[in-house]
């Protein structure tokens, strides 16, 4: 490789990094509510895929939580909610606040919207998107406390992508058959979503990094 | 062999950027989560909760947490198979460990103790 050329590339990576300084996002909100334990309430599937409201709701529960948040089980909340007269994701999405806030004692709710989930086909390869867009909303006072958006999307042929193929190692193991990579490629999209340091979601008490000025 | 440095690396890899200082013993809980979503006969709820106990007993071992939500929703597959003393009892672990599930974990209880 000529040296003329490997200049080039490394001015793109510093380009590329460059482009990420993106706005950081406001957590005044956030900051005078900050909760203790969020509920993860099923998300409203827009995705032509009808697995991946369960496919992708059971990839939150370890961000969050790592984050260093109380995380209610997922679906254990989802069973009881649908036992208590709120059988799909929407209605569940449109409980009031107040209510919810008494049957569990969350102190947030964080309301997923599922945009994109599964593979879209090109001609030689398909490629796998799973897009979600999330709100985190104080329980007692119904103000948002925190929003953001993630996307992440892996070729088929050759995933190119360690992370993706040792998880499907491991969910081959546990589940075998039903595995989709949509699901897999849910938990890239979430680190995206959560764990960006200007516009995620901040620690919370559990996390060593938790900020004690709260 | 290749492969085998390759899977290594991996894991390194996975170690490194998924879940750095965590406290938590994740085992396989997310995926028996998603099980409980998919055809019964692959993944029946006994062998679900085989898996968390499995999980949990390498928990012991290396002395790490179970993470939130695990015990109730172990509580909750013991309450499916019939096994309720152990259900009650992992949703009281679930209130002691983390108590910002008390609420719910006791609306849980009083459902689990109807007959």
């Amino acid at each position: 490789m000529s040296c003329q050329r490997l200049a080039a590339i490394l001015v793109s990576a510093l380009a590329l990094t460059g482009c990420q300084t993106v706005k950081p996002y406001d957590y005044t909100n956030f900051r005078a509510h900050p909760p203790r334990s969020i509920l993860v309430l099923p998300p409203v599937n827009e995705s032509t895929a009808i697995e991946g409201t369960y496919g992708y709701l059971t990839t939150v529960t370890r961000p969050v939580a790592e984050r260093g948040y109380y995380v209610f089980p997922v679906a254990v909340v989802d069973q009881f909610m649908k036992e208590n007269g709120l059988p799909t994701a929407n209605e569940m999405q449109q409980a009031p606040l107040a209510k919810v806030a008494e049957i569990t004692g969350a102190d947030a709710v964080l309301f997923l919207d599922l945009k994109q989930y599964g593979a879209h086909y090109q001609v030689l390869s398909s490629t796998v998107i799973v897009e979600v867009a999330a709100k985190l909303v104080d329980t007692h006072t119904g103000i948002l406390l925190w929003e953001g958006h993630g996307v992440a999307q892996q070729a088929s042929n050759g995933s190119g992508n360690i992370l993706g193929d040792l998880i499907a190692a491991a969910i081959t193991q546990a589940i075998n058959k039903h595995s989709d990579r949509a699901h897999q490629v849910s938990r890239l999209a979430n680190a995206n979503l959560f764990f960006p340091e200007q516009t995620g979601l901040p620690y919370g008490p559990y996390s060593p990094k938790y900020d004690k000025a709260h | 062999m290749i492969r085998a440095m390759f899977v290594l690396g991996a894991s390194l890899a996975l170690a490194g950027c998924a879940a750095p200082q965590s406290r938590y013993e994740w085992g396989s809980y997310e995926e028996v989560v998603y099980a409980s979503y998919l055809s019964h006969e692959d993944v029946p709820a006994e062998r679900q909760v085989e898996l968390l106990e499995k999980d949990y007993q390498a928990a012991r071992s290396t002395n790490r947490r179970m993470p939130p939500g695990w015990h109730a929703h172990l509580g909750y597959l013991y309450y499916q198979v019939g096994r309720g003393d152990q259900a009650r009892q992992e949703l009281m672990t679930e209130k002691a460990e983390f108590p910002e599930s008390a609420v719910f974990v006791d609306r849980l209880l009083a459902n689990v103790k109807k007959p």
